[in-house]
């Protein structure tokens, strides 16, 4: 990995940072900004970038900025560190609703234990980090490919099995998983699950800083990981991958006859899905410094489950404002304490019946709309 | 000789229990057979049941703390299959209906919903902790051989029996039990005879919703405690004993109770208790890898 | 119209021995027969002689139990059907099946899936000639709209488009993988006779562009005016093949159509 230093007048500059932790953020990813040394601008910059060079139209493209722009202000101006912390973790389910989007939304394959995914991803950083020193920022990585295998391999009874049964499996999968969590004491810590995980570091050549307990860092962390994954995703949307998957939702064996390859196509819904729920897991792993199985239940898939169709089956928007929706309604009825469970069960069963394809409608039609009623 | 008695009393206990499950799995599949809806909200239809029977009960020992055993038991258990029934009918009718031609999973949340909505009001009225569930019956203990065994467990598979004979009497022989299956078999053609679906589901709920309710009443009597989260642990054994029994398929989602109890009840006697629920989604996944239809359960061929 | 294609002669498709079993019915029995390059052969028979059940062993929506399908030199048996489809045989459905909630034009896009590059990994790390291939591709699907009519409809959600259209869209899609071998399953059902008329002048362009076409139809003024050869099957078997004269005066054809009195 060598240090390529350009001439500062060049316009592209890239520039690889090399850590002593041997950081791993591969070159095409990051662009030096001139003047802002923070990861939020540069991060910010490459996405404008990429955004005005795609086919995005300019409007949208302002729409996104706007947006970017008050995420990444808003710690500034609501400084109160508990919200900050539920925004952490609503960052965190944006992430396992777009992840469980893919597979669900995209290629409309039912998944009803992807809190299993998150928790692959979650004990595997715990596990490299406490065993094998692993830092965070590889730590991300290998979560990330190790629980897009973890999903593949649970993908491989999807060529045999219809819908609802496949739904079935991943619902019997989740279980085991916790259930074996809970169990392999000696390797996961049982009930009581893995302590002392490292919290993320960053290194730009002499300067250090180490996250904490505070939010903030893992606010911007987060985001950032948000953002990168939704313009990655809006990649795959408009790509013959993406447009296969809607196929495949629609009349799988139709587009069989159109040539589609449909054990790689579910393949790869569940290998990005699972590679999302994996960074997923360890962003929350190295925050919370702890995991366990009860983070990781039913309980949680159903949840994520309902974030994706609740935004709107498919719609990459959607999943990241059911997301929002389903981590605050929670804190929203904190007033009502014992009866917050109870609201959000009548809140789902609302929002169901009146809207039941979803807040933003399934898949974003750009140029159609008034087909959006009931499928 | 002596592992045999344990083999052979695990497999009487788990008789007990699988025919509980069999009720509560005879929901699920009545729904998903014409539906092709996993109804997620019935483990707390059963749980209500349970709740209800409490209810009836305590009610009755205000009247009189004297009331014969038998004829009690059994109006306890009609009534909270008359109120579990109502609630599952009133739930299609409100939550279900108004979404058959809406996107597929749009019910399955609901359903959630209403599994979260059911589990907290329970909560909230009867509170959170164990909940003490009488008896009622004296215990009265039998032998047969080297099986010991009590009258209760054998009221329990009796009413389930008697229940569940019915149940098959109703539909092979019955006008609507044949319409069900007409339903469930197609729906287009069933329509185009006159069958009207939203009856037929209806029942289908009615059916499924007041077994459910017989099988919480029995359950709070054999275990003597029962809590608001009963719900999800129980539906969730019963739903793999549905899909054990080929999802969809009447006595497929019986044989699949009994061995699901049956199963559980040695791997409770021969394996620790913790990885007794285990066992239940091991074999859930090992049906659904090697014999998804389950095993009396025919159709997973899709039509070109 | 029964112009002869310009390309070279040779079997694109012969069937050996084709049986299809589902469970005690025989759906296909027996069915040898092959096709030319560059013709327009017609499938027909009475209502449930097995026609469909065939493409679906052509396409590999089906497998024979007995039998060969070769496809130039390529077994087709035991292949899958986006296998085949990337052999070069597309085809349509009797019952309209198009992606309903996507675009007339995303349509067209997944029926050229077999032609056109990118994977996964493509598809993420935007490679240069990714943008490249995907305008080739939507050029390609949008002549093919235009060749069919649908150009002004090209946003439009498949599901609202009218029936008549729908059933080009689907011929289109099927177009759209540049197949060698055309498999239409009853294009002309629903079709009024303005309707047909236009759909003969469109098998007979697609012929003229060098694909071959097998086609299932019920219609004989349909099947009469373009056919280069004609296979007769009932009850699964295939009771006579010939030129369309040959067939209209095949005593075992009137028999089994006007026996039945039925489609």
């Amino acid at each position: 990995m060598k240090k390529r230093t350009g001439d500062p007048t060049e316009k592209k500059k890239f520039h690889k940072v090399r850590a002593p932790n041997k950081s791993v953020i591969p070159e095409y990813f990051y662009r030096e900004s001139i003047d802002s040394r923070s990861k939020r601008a540069g991060m910010t910059r490459v996405l404008l970038g990429a955004l005005k060079s795609s086919s995005a139209s300019l409007p949208e493209s302002f729409k996104i900025s706007l947006l970017l722009v008050a995420i990444f202000t808003l710690p500034f101006f609501d400084k109160n560190p508990y919200h900050i912390d539920i925004m952490v973790t609503a960052g965190i389910f944006m992430l396992l609703a777009s992840g469980l989007n893919v597979i669900v939304g995209f290629a409309g394959i039912l998944n009803l234990g992807y809190a299993a995914f998150y928790a692959m991803g979650a004990y595997t950083y715990a596990l490299v980090n406490l065993h094998l020193g692993v830092p965070f920022w590889a730590g991300l990585w290998v979560s990330g490919f190790v629980t897009a295998l973890f999903g593949i391999l649970l993908a491989l009874p999807a060529f045999r099995l219809s819908g609802d049964y496949l739904a079935i499996v991943t619902l019997g999968f989740g279980e085991i998983v916790r259930i074996t969590l809970n169990n392999l004491d000696r390797i996961t810590g049982g009930p009581n699950g893995l302590l002392g995980i490292q919290h993320p570091a960053l290194h730009f050549s002499s300067y250090q800083y180490q996250f904490g307990v505070r939010s903030e860092p893992y606010y911007f962390l987060v985001f950032s990981l948000v953002v990168i994954v939704v313009f990655f995703l809006k990649r795959l949307e408009s790509s013959r991958l993406g447009r296969a998957w809607v196929a495949i939702r629609e009349d799988e064996l139709a587009a069989s006859c159109m040539g589609v390859d449909l054990g790689w196509a579910k393949l790869s819904a569940f290998g990005i899905g699972g590679f999302i729920a994996g960074i997923a897991g360890c962003v929350f792993a190295a925050k919370q410094g702890t995991v366990s199985p009860d983070s990781f239940d039913f309980v949680v898939s159903v949840m994520i489950l309902a974030m994706v169709v609740l935004g709107g089956l498919g719609n990459i928007w959607g999943a990241l404002l059911g997301a929002l929706m389903l981590s605050l309604l929670p804190e929203f009825l904190r007033g009502f304490d014992i009866y917050r469970m109870l609201f959000f069960g009548i809140a789902m069963i609302l929002i169901m019946l009146l809207r039941p394809q979803g807040i933003l409608g399934e898949r974003r039609h750009k140029e159609e709309f008034h087909s959006q009623s009931s499928r | 000789m002596h592992s045999s008695n344990v083999f052979l009393q695990q497999i009487a206990n788990g008789i007990t229990i699988g025919m509980i499950y069999a009720l509560i799995a005879l929901g699920y599949t009545l729904v998903y057979g014409i539906l092709q809806l996993i109804n997620f909200a019935h483990g707390e239809i059963f749980m209500v049941g349970a709740y209800l029977g409490l209810f009836v009960y305590t009610l009755s020992q205000t009247v009189s703390g004297n009331l014969a055993a038998t004829p009690l038991t059994i109006s306890i258990i009609v009534l909270a299959m008359i109120g579990t029934a109502a609630l599952g009918v009133t739930i299609e009718r409100f939550a279900y209906r108004p979404l058959r031609n809406s996107p597929r999973l749009a019910p399955l949340i609901t359903a959630i919903g209403i599994s979260f909505l059911l589990q907290n009001a329970v909560m909230l009225i009867f509170g959170p902790s164990d909940k003490n569930f009488p008896q009622i019956i004296k215990s009265q203990n039998y032998s047969w051989g080297n099986v010991a065994f009590t009258n209760l467990q054998i009221l329990i598979a009796l009413t389930s029996i008697l229940l569940m004979v019915v149940l098959n009497a109703f539909i092979k022989n019955s006008k609507l039990g044949k319409a069900m299956r007409a339903l469930a078999d197609d729906p287009k053609a069933a329509s185009l005879v006159g069958i009207n679906p939203d009856q037929i589901i209806s029942i289908a709920f009615l059916i499924g919703s007041g077994l459910a309710g017989a099988g919480g009443v029995m359950f709070g009597m054999y275990y003597n405690t029962i809590n608001f989260h009963d719900g999800y642990l129980v539906g969730l054994k019963a739903f793999t004993a549905a899909v054990l029994g080929g999802i969809g398929n009447v006595p497929g989602a019986m044989l699949g109770g009994l061995l699901i109890g049956i199963l559980e009840s040695l791997g409770a006697g021969y394996l620790s208790s913790e990885w007794k629920n285990v066992f239940a989604f091991f074999i859930l996944f090992l049906i659904l890898l090697l014999r998804p239809s389950g095993l009396l359960g025919s159709r997973v061929v899709k039509k070109v | 119209m029964k112009k002869e294609s310009k390309l070279a002669d040779f079997t694109i498709l012969s069937l050996k021995n084709v049986t299809k079993r589902f469970g005690g019915v025989t759906a296909v029995d027996d069915v040898s027969f092959s096709i030319h390059s560059g013709k327009v052969v017609s499938l027909i028979g009475p209502n449930g002689a097995g026609k469909t059940t065939l493409f679906n062993c052509i396409t590999g929506m089906a497998y024979s139990e007995t039998g060969s399908i070769y496809f130039m030199d390529t077994l087709l048996n035991r292949l899958s059907p986006y296998q085949i489809t990337g052999k070069g045989i597309a085809r349509t459905f009797q019952t309209i099946r198009l992606f309903k909630h996507m675009t007339v034009l995303e349509n067209v896009l997944v029926g050229a899936h077999s032609i056109t590059r990118g994977n996964l990994l493509n598809a993420l790390l935007a490679p240069r000639w990714l943008k490249t291939e995907e305008k080739r591709v939507r050029t390609h699907a949008n002549q093919l709209l235009e060749f069919f009519g649908l150009s002004g409809k090209s946003h439009m959600l498949a599901h609202n488009l009218s029936y008549g259209h729908q059933k080009k869209l689907e011929i289109a899609r099927a177009l759209a993988a540049n197949p060698k071998l055309l498999l239409l399953d009853e294009p002309a059902a629903g079709m009024n006779a303005k309707e047909k008329e236009e759909l003969l002048k469109l098998i007979c362009s697609i012929r003229d562009r060098g694909v071959t076409i097998l086609l299932i139809e019920h219609d004989m003024k349909v099947v009469m005016p373009i056919s280069n050869h004609v296979v007769v099957l009932d009850y699964g078997k295939k009771i006579a093949e010939g030129t369309p004269k040959e067939i209209q005066n095949h005593p075992q054809v009137i028999e089994a159509y006007l026996g039945k009195r039925n489609a």
